[in-house]
Formats: structure tokens, C-alpha cells, sequence
């Protein structure tokens, strides 16, 4: 008889921060005491709150323990199970009012969030198809077979539902398109080449919850009419391939997918493919190539992927989110989906929140949410009582948004305005110490890097604009750069292919927009205001701050710095490498950073 | 897996099993776990409620444990609160008083008089 479960997330970030040997401490101490037949152990998907990992959560109260380690483990059997005291030193405390939290329902992470897409991410067990269809999967397959494919189409479109992966196209009218597209036979693919720096909502569902993308990948065979499914995903992801690959053996097994699904007629498989992390396999086109053992490179559209996709097939090419929402619409309705969100962008979006908030992880909003919400309420705001400078979204391909729109609601076409993109759901928070200049070079480098190399004005231009803003934040900018910025950047957009091409120049002109006087600081004051930039420092000591205790003048492996002990040191500017470790070291504040 | 039916019986099943993790709002009931209590056979006691309720098929009652409630001469010690109801606090809970305790009092509603120690809340 089970008396107590206990759920342990086991999410990527979780088993990195020792997972794994906490379980094996639980499993020992359990057995131990004796306990071992009466209290259950369940490795869940990702819970979201991905800064207090490791997560152990104790049913039935639902005892809420964060940054459990090997060390303090044991605890939660010998008090919470044995002795039935709460462990309070693994209690979440909120930052703002100090109060203990009991369960996650006390925790303003938690409460604030709609869970649609991560329904259940971090509540089932996401090896067991069972505990999925306890949480009704898979009747949205059943009764969808009870349909007519034109009526899953329409219920899909009456959803609003808009593709997730980042561009926002109406999802319905791609699975019209695709059914009503002629060839055969036609396909059903997965984009779960998940690839801007900092996200990991669909590495998540696909590690948490991998059976609502299987049950909505054969849901969108029935109603296009294919019978094969490929399932993209990038070889960095080893655990969402690991558990997606069991997940369509055990749908397998259970008739899901294979012959006559659910006594219908109806067949559908699904394959996995491996992809090598290249970015630009993340567009469609050269996702689509890949799959077929070609070079992933992009190829011009018209045609759409829905006329002619793999091997020249109508091909319905979805990302890993849309698809995890497809189960509830056909559930609840249309209607229903549309009860959260805004008009034109219904439902909830996922984000991966990181950078410089208190609490980073995965979250789920409703779409028109504002970013002030989601950095303050649910982030808990600034680390270290910094200020909020900016939010960077959309990963490469994307922009800013500055705390004048702090208070604007984020969905597809909000954030369009303002010069950036929703992508796929990376929301990296930056405070005061972030130069602009500096995270725009970032981003422009990783585009450099990932460019396919087909088209010259990516390839080359992406390539030169890295070579004026390195420029700038060496101090050696000039003072046409801004303008020779944005006009590379205006034809590098207008004459690229792909999409990476058309979006590469995004964070550059972004932070040129709204941060344009961090630009000039760099170019005629050569200054970082943020102090980022390295060659724009100049380190002194501050002679009435100094007491002599030589310490920085022991840590400078350069020997810039001179002075004896009990006077006043001094830094020879011809010598500093401007490593800033006389600057950390010191204890006094006496080196100043300008 | 042919049927709509078949899959409704997998919920079911499984369902039973996740029952922990189910919010459970009719109830609770506490079983004190100090040395004292387990010396005096609180884990059986916590064993026997959490079958009686299950084979009574009672799923919106939780069963938690807790610290010494401080009677230690009457141990084992169960705290019984139902929802809108004044805890009760009952002693001297063996293995076929908890039983009695879950039939009688939060399957029928009617206190278990003589094992009372204290109504109402500590």
C-alpha cells in the first residue's frame, strides 16, 4: 500500500544539478527505514522552477523542496516520512514577504501561470503512457477518428492556434493547405530542432510530456491524410530523443500508432530524426532537406512545404509546442482555447525565462501578458536589486524590449511593432551591467557562425557588420558606423533567402533603435557605459581609498600595478591587460572602473 | 488497444494510482508520527487508515503525518478533520481503532466517542 509519493523532477536542468544522486540517497534511506513498499518514487518531466533544482515535491500534501542535494536528502525521509516533520530548511522562502512556502500553489512562480502546453510537464511520469492517459491522452485521438478530417481542420482553425516556432502563421490554414494539396503520399514533420541561445521549451515537452506531440502528430495525419510522421530533433537533446523514442515504442505497443489505429482503419507511424545542431535546420525548408540526408541548406518558397516538402510531397511541417496544444482544442474546444489570450493571438505561449532574473525556468502564460508580469511577478525581479534594462526575445533573430514596454501586452504582433519577433519563446532578461552593443555583438556572432553560406549577403554581410560592431566595442569605431550598420543590415534583410538571413540583422538594428546612445558613448567618447567592453576600461586606484595591502599588486599577473606596503598603489595604464582581477580582489573598493 | 472503452479503463486504473497527487479537499487526517508515536505503533496505524480508506474507496481525504502532538501517554494519536467539522483528536489509535475511526467517523460522520481526547482544534 502506497502511502507517500514522491515526485523528483528530473528535467535537463535538474539531473545537471545532481538529480540523479538524490534519488539514489532517497531510494537508500527509504530502504533504510524500511519504508521502501510504502513510499513511491517518480522521476517527473521539468517543473519550471529550474534555479531551485534539484525539485522534490511530497504527495499527498504536496510538500514543495528545492536545492535538495545529497547531504540534506536523507532529511526529507527521516523527518517528512518517518517522523511526519516538515523539512523547513529545503522550503522555498519568498524573496519579498520571507514567508515559507509549503507547496508550489504558495509560490508566485507557480500561481501566475496558465498550464496548457506543460499540462503535464512535471506531473506525470512522462515513461508511462498510463499516467498520461489517466490525464486524458489520447481520447483527443479517439475523437478525432470519430471526425470528419475537414472537421478537425476547422476546429483547429476556429482556435486561432498560430505556430509556435517562432514566425506566428495561422496553424489551421497550414493543415488545410496541406490536405488540400495534391500528391501523394504526404507527410507529417515535427520541428523540434530547437536552436536559439538560451531556449528550452521544446527540449521540455519533449523530455516531459513526449506523448501529447505523438498524439497530436497522428491527430494531423488523419485529418492531412499521411501515414508517416518524422519526429526533428537536434543531437544535443539526448534525453528528449531517449524518452520521445520510448514513448513512440510504448504508442506503438498500445496501438496508437501502427495499423488500423483504434479500430479506425487509419495508419500512422512516426520515425525519429537526428539532427546535427546546425541553426539553420531550425527553417523549414532546410529542416526539410536534412530529414531526406541532403546538406540542410534552405531552398526558395513558393512552394510552400505544404505543395511540395519532403521529396517534392505535401508535407505539414509543425513545431513542438503548436502540436502540444492540438490535444486540448480538440478536447475542450476551439472556444475554449480562445478564452485565454488576446483576439488575434489566443492561448498561452511557453517561455524560457533566464538572464538576470531571481527566478529563471520555464513558464507558461496567456498570450497579451506583460513583460512587466513576467519579469517582476513571476521572475520575482532583478537579481541583486539591479535595474531592468531590457528583454532580449527571439534569440537571434529577434530584438529588444525596453522597459518603456514594460506594460505592453507580448504577443505575435505586439513585440512586431516594436521592431522585434515573439520566435520561439526565449525571453533573456538583461539589468544595467548589460552593454547593448555587447549582446547585439553576441547574437551576430552566433549568426555569423550558424549562416548556411548559400546566399552573399548573409554569408559576407553578416560577417562585416560582426567586423564593425567588434570595431566599436574595441574603441576603434568611426563615426559612420551607425549608418553603414543599418544599411548593411537593411540589405542583408531584403536579400537573404531564409529566413536566418532576412533576421540576422535584427539584434543589431533593435539595440540601434532603442540603445543608440550606448552606440555613440562607444564611438565618439570610446566608453562603455555599462563598463562591458574591455578595451573601453581604464582601471586607476582611487588614492584616498587605498591602505596599501598590496593585495592587488600580489593578484596582477602582469605587474602593472607598483606601490609598498602601507602606500598608495598605482596601475601603469601601458602594462593593464585590463583583466579586472585587481578589481575583485580588492576589499577596500579603492579601484575604479570607468 | 482497440476501443474507446479499453482506454477509458486505463484512466481509471492509473487514475487510482496518481490518487496522491490528486488535490483532496473533504478532509484530513493526521497521524502523529514523534518517537513516541512510532514506538507505540503509529506506522501501523497510518498503514491501516490509508487501506481502510481505499478499500472504503474514499479519495478526497488526505493522510499526512506529523511531529508528537505532546500526548505521548496515549499514543498512537490521530487528529480527524473534516471539512465545515471541528477536529477531533483521538488516542490510543491501534490498528482496529483506525479502522473503526475511518468507518464510523469519516465515512459516517459520527464521532467515536469513547477514543476521544480533544474536539476542536489544539
Amino acid at each position: 500500500m502506497i502511502r507517500n509519493q514522491l515526485l523528483i523532477c528530473a528535467g535537463g536542468a535538474c539531473i545537471t544539478s545532481g538529480e540523479k544522486s538524490v534519488k539514489d540517497v532517497l531510494v537508500e534511506e527509504l530502504a533504510r527505514n524500511g519504508i521502501q513498499d510504502e513510499v513511491q518514487i517518480i522521476e517527473t518531466g521539468c517543473m519550471g522552477a529550474c534555479d531551485l533544482g534539484p525539485i522534490v515535491v511530497v504527495y499527498p500534501e504536496g510538500t514543495f523542496y528545492q536545492k535538495v542535494n545529497v547531504q540534506n536528502a536523507g532529511l526529507i525521509v527521516n523527518e517528512h516520512l518517518v517522523k511526519g516533520r516538515t523539512v523547513g530548511g529545503l522550503l522555498y522562502t519568498e524573496p519579498t514577504s520571507e514567508r515559507k512556502a509549503q507547496t508550489s500553489g504558495d509560490i508566485p512562480f507557480y500561481t501566475r501561470q496558465v498550464k496548457r502546453v506543460l499540462r503535464n510537464c512535471g506531473v506525470i511520469d512522462p515513461l508511462s503512457i498510463e499516467e498520461y492517459i489517466a490525464r486524458d491522452g489520447y481520447f483527443a485521438l479517439g475523437k478525432a477518428l470519430e471526425m470528419t478530417p475537414d472537421e478537425i481542420i476547422k476546429t483547429v482553425q476556429d482556435s486561432g492556434l498560430r505556430g509556435r516556432g517562432g514566425a506566428g502563421f495561422s496553424t489551421g490554414i497550414k493543415w488545410k493547405a496541406t490536405k488540400d494539396a495534391t500528391g501523394s503520399p504526404k507527410y507529417v514533420v515535427c520541428n523540434g530542432d530547437e536552436g536559439d541561445p538560451g531556449a528550452f521549451m521544446d527540449r521540455s515537452v519533449l523530455e516531459g510530456d513526449p506523448h501529447s506531440v505523438i498524439e497530436a502528430m497522428v491527430i494531423a495525419g488523419f485529418a492531412i491524410g499521411a501515414a508517416t510522421g518524422y519526429m526533428y530533433v537536434r543531437a544535443e537533446y539526448p534525453l528528449a530523443i531517449e524518452r520521445f523514442e520510448y514513448a513512440i515504442g510504448k504508442a506503438r505497443e498500445y496501438g496508437f500508432l501502427g495499423k488500423n489505429i483504434l479500430n479506425s482503419g487509419f495508419d500512422f507511424d512516426i520515425e525519429i530524426r537526428i539532427g546535427a545542431g546546425a541553426f539553420v535546420c531550425g527553417e523549414e525548408t532546410a529542416l526539410l532537406r536534412s530529414i531526406e540526408g541532403k546538406r540542410g541548406t534552405p531552398s526558395i518558397k513558393p512552394p510552400f512545404p505544404a505543395q511540395a516538402g519532403l521529396w517534392g510531397k505535401p508535407t505539414l511541417i509543425n513545431n513542438v509546442e503548436t502540436y502540444a496544444n492540438i490535444a486540448p482544442i480538440l478536447i475542450n474546444g476551439a472556444d475554449w482555447f480562445r478564452s485565454v489570450g488576446t483576439s488575434k493571438s489566443p492561448g498561452t505561449k511557453v517561455f524560457a525565462l533566464v538572464g538576470k532574473v531571481q527566478n529563471t525556468g520555464l513558464v507558461e502564460v496567456p498570450m497579451g501578458t506583460t513583460l512587466r508580469e513576467l519579469v517582476f511577478d513571476i521572475g520575482g525581479g532583478i537579481r541583486d536589486g539591479k535595474k531592468f534594462k531590457a528583454a532580449q526575445t527571439g534569440g537571434p533573430s529577434g530584438g529588444v524590449i525596453t522597459a518603456d514596454y514594460l506594460d505592453m501586452p507580448i504577443d505575435f504582433d505586439t513585440v512586431k511593432e516594436i521592431g522585434t519577433i515573439m520566435g520561439s519563446g526565449g525571453l533573456v532578461i538583461l539589468d544595467e551591467d548589460n552593454c547593448m552593443v555587447d549582446v547585439a555583438k553576441f547574437y551576430l556572432g552566433f549568426t555569423v557562425d550558424e549562416s548556411c553560406g548559400k546566399c552573399t549577403p548573409c554569408r559576407e554581410g553578416t560577417r562585416q557588420m560582426y567586423h564593425i560592431m567588434e570595431r566599436i566595442c574595441d574603441g576603434k569605431g568611426q563615426h559612420s558606423d551607425i549608418e553603414r550598420l543599418s544599411k548593411l543590415a537593411n540589405v542583408i534583410k531584403d536579400t537573404s533567402l531564409c529566413g536566418l538571413g532576412q533576421t540576422a540583422p535584427n539584434p543589431v538594428l533593435s539595440t540601434i533603435r532603442f540603445f543608440e546612445d550606448e552606440y555613440r558613448a562607444h564611438i565618439e567618447d570610446k566608453k562603455c557605459p555599462a563598463h562591458v567592453c574591455k578595451h573601453l576600461l581604464t582601471y586607476s586606484i582611487n588614492p584616498d581609498k587605498c591602505v596599501g595591502c598590496t593585495a592587488c599588486a600580489r593578484q596582477c599577473l602582469v605587474h602593472a600595478i607598483t606601490g609598498e606596503v602601507k602606500k598608495i598603489h598605482v596601475i601603469d595604464q601601458s602594462k593593464c591587460t585590463k583583466c579586472g582581477s585587481c578589481y575583485e580582489i580588492c576589499r577596500f573598493s579603492a579601484i575604479r572602473k570607468e | 488497444m482497440k476501443s474507446l472503452e479499453e482506454l477509458k479503463r486505463i484512466k481509471e486504473q492509473t487514475l487510482k494510482a496518481m490518487d496522491l497527487r490528486q488535490a483532496k479537499n473533504r478532509g484530513k487526517v493526521v497521524v502523529a508520527m514523534g518517537t513516541c508515536g512510532i514506538a507505540a505503533g503509529a506506522k501501523d496505524t497510518l498503514m491501516a487508515v490509508i487501506e481502510e480508506l481505499e478499500k472504503a474507496n474514499i479519495h478526497d481525504v488526505q493522510v499526512v503525518q506529523s511531529g508528537c502532538m505532546g500526548l505521548c501517554d496515549r499514543e498512537p494519536t490521530i487528529e480527524v478533520s473534516m471539512k465545515d467539522q471541528p477536529s477531533v483528536i483521538y488516542g490510543d489509535v491501534d490498528d482496529a481503532n483506525a479502522r473503526r475511526i475511518v468507518h464510523e467517523h469519516v465515512q459516517g460522520g459520527q464521532v467515536v466517542a469513547e477514543l476521544v481526547i480533544k474536539r476542536g482544534n489544539i
